[in-house]
């Protein structure tokens, strides 16, 4: 019990201070890297509550993918190096009201949800349901995703699917005069076609088409 | 001291399979440049030691008394954390690897995962490395490496699916014995060539080492490291080609299975069976990058994106559909 607490406070820890230095650290790629140290010590605690199944997804998608994604994005976009901290820059930025309703709005919905797990028992029968019977976590977690919530569970595949069409559809763009390579072509190409030994006069010289 | 005894214990046992994991990197890069100096009609490293078997330790101790170098523009604690990272990622996906039924350091419910996550954890010291090297040719290789490493991943992960569907579980000595009848890879042989080619890609192998090629990128990632820095990287390397061997071998060639089960063969112990399947993978590894040239960095993404990534796909609909038709899927 000692060394689980001293894991589960640990984690937390190492969670909260790198949540908050993901909005005080100056630079922007530092910020990235905390935020991924910060997904990794959630999904170890993830796993310490027995959900390894979320554990494990949570590091393949945040930390392996978006995670990435975020570095590549902030690498390339050459902001690095930021002049001001929010907190100590000179003249407010409009940025920080917005975020603050946002937060105060997310907090009050977390408090709701926690106190309808409290106040209202039986919707610990779901939360029951996950961890009670004798299988994995992983197991338990796919008969409910499969079969109750079956209609939820696509729908929101279908959401993140026209989300990501849609940003295609958004940035594409047809621009002229780019060459493109057809693989086809390159790939069935002859030494017959390619290739051709000419005689050449001196001083004439040869014409080559294309 | 119950904790301190329990704690000793598992240190033994860590250190028990991290030394023959350290030792076989050394080896393997031993055979590596052996087959691939035998393709190319050469010696190879047959000086130090019998058959040159000690070349890799004399370069270690090469490169522990070089000085290391550390950039005086670059970020500082990023670049010496970048090596560590890669090595770290690259030995602590060992613990779920299972040498027996019984011989696994952790037997754990989502192993399959739990490797996956670490491989693709594995980008990260590559892009530390070349962002804080703050110079052009790290940045160009690490941003090359981050988007091939990420391409690949995928095709690699429905793969995975692939062989899940037909075990039905996500611990790796069930996928093992999923396999007492029949190994995964005569079913779906495709499917075991794309993960050979994919974990090429994965492990910036040649042909598509193109992240470090030295045409055109110095060293990439590597370029600014000295020294044993730049040993922790080759050795963090090395063992993730080791790795992702193992994972080839117990995915689709029967892990510690003995290939056939009948008297003689199932007296050897399964790690030897997996050890030798991995330098199976391992020689196939060699020989590829000794024979294949470079692939052009837009032929890998559409090898990637359009070829791998919707083959592996129709191959998982496939396959669930034909363990649905037949009442094969695996349920417990």
């Amino acid at each position: 019990m000692i060394a689980h607490s001293i894991f589960f406070y640990s984690f937390s820890i190492i969670a909260v201070i790198s949540a908050i230095m993901v909005t005080v650290s100056k630079n922007t790629v530092h910020s990235v890297f905390f935020l991924i140290l910060d997904f990794i010590s959630i999904s170890c605690l993830f796993i310490m509550i027995g959900a390894e199944f979320l554990g494990m997804i949570m590091l393949i998608v945040y930390v392996g993918a978006v995670a990435v994604l975020f570095l590549f994005v902030v690498m390339m976009l050459n902001v690095a190096q930021q002049k001001n901290q929010w907190f100590a820059s000179q003249e407010s930025s409009g940025h920080i009201p917005v975020g603050l309703i946002i937060s105060t709005i997310i907090f009050f919905e977390l408090i709701i949800v926690i106190g309808g797990w409290k106040y209202k028992p039986d919707l610990f029968d779901i939360n029951n349901s996950v961890n009670s019977f004798n299988v994995s976590n992983t197991h338990s977690l796919g008969q409910i995703l499969y079969t109750d919530y079956i209609h939820v569970f696509q729908l929101s595949g279908m959401i993140l699917l026209v989300a990501m069409i849609g940003a295609i559809v958004l940035t594409f763009r047809k621009r002229a005069g780019v060459k493109k390579q057809s693989y086809l072509k390159q790939i069935s190409r002859e030494r017959s076609e390619g290739v051709e030994v000419l005689e050449v006069e001196t001083n004439k010289g040869v014409k080559i088409d294309d | 001291m119950e904790y301190v005894n329990i704690v000793f214990q598992e240190v033994y046992k860590i250190l028990f399979l991290l030394v023959p994991v350290l030792v076989s990197v050394a080896l393997i890069v031993w055979l590596d440049r052996r087959v691939w100096a035998f393709v190319q009609k050469r010696q190879g490293p047959n000086v130090v030691g019998p058959f040159g078997l000690l070349q890799s330790l004399a370069d270690a101790l090469k490169y522990i008394f070089k000085e290391i170098i550390i950039p005086s523009s670059s970020n500082k604690v990023i670049f010496i954390l970048a090596p560590i990272v890669t090595m770290t990622l690259a030995l602590i996906s060992w613990a779920v690897i299972p040498f027996s039924a019984t011989q696994v350091l952790a037997d754990i419910n989502v192993g399959i995962l739990y490797l996956f996550a670490v491989s693709s954890l594995g980008v990260y010291g590559i892009i530390m490395g070349g962002w804080a090297s703050n110079s052009k040719y790290p940045f160009l290789g690490a941003i090359r490496s981050a988007a091939q490493m990420v391409s690949y991943e995928v095709s690699i992960g429905v793969i995975i699916i692939n062989v899940l569907l037909c075990v039905g579980s996500l611990n790796l000595n069930d996928i093992v014995e999923a396999q007492q009848n029949m190994w995964f890879v005569i079913p779906l042989f495709p499917m075991f060539v794309i993960f050979f080619i994919s974990s090429l890609a994965e492990t910036n192998r040649p042909p598509f080492d193109l992240p470090e090629a030295e045409a055109e990128l110095v060293a990439g990632y590597q370029t600014e490291y000295s020294g044993m820095m730049y040993a922790m990287f080759w050795l963090g390397e090395y063992a993730n080609i080791l790795l992702m061997c193992a994972m080839g071998a117990i995915l689709f060639l029967g892990g510690w299975l003995s290939p056939i089960d009948i008297y003689p063969f199932t007296l050897v112990p399964g790690a030897i069976w997996l050890i030798l399947k991995i330098l199976f993978l391992f020689i196939l590894f060699a020989l590829v990058k000794a024979i294949v040239p470079r692939y052009r960095y837009d032929q890998l993404m559409r090898l990637g994106w359009k070829v791998f990534l919707p083959l592996s796909l129709t191959w998982v609909v496939l396959t669930a559909s034909y363990l649905f038709y037949f009442n094969l899927l695996p349920t417990n």
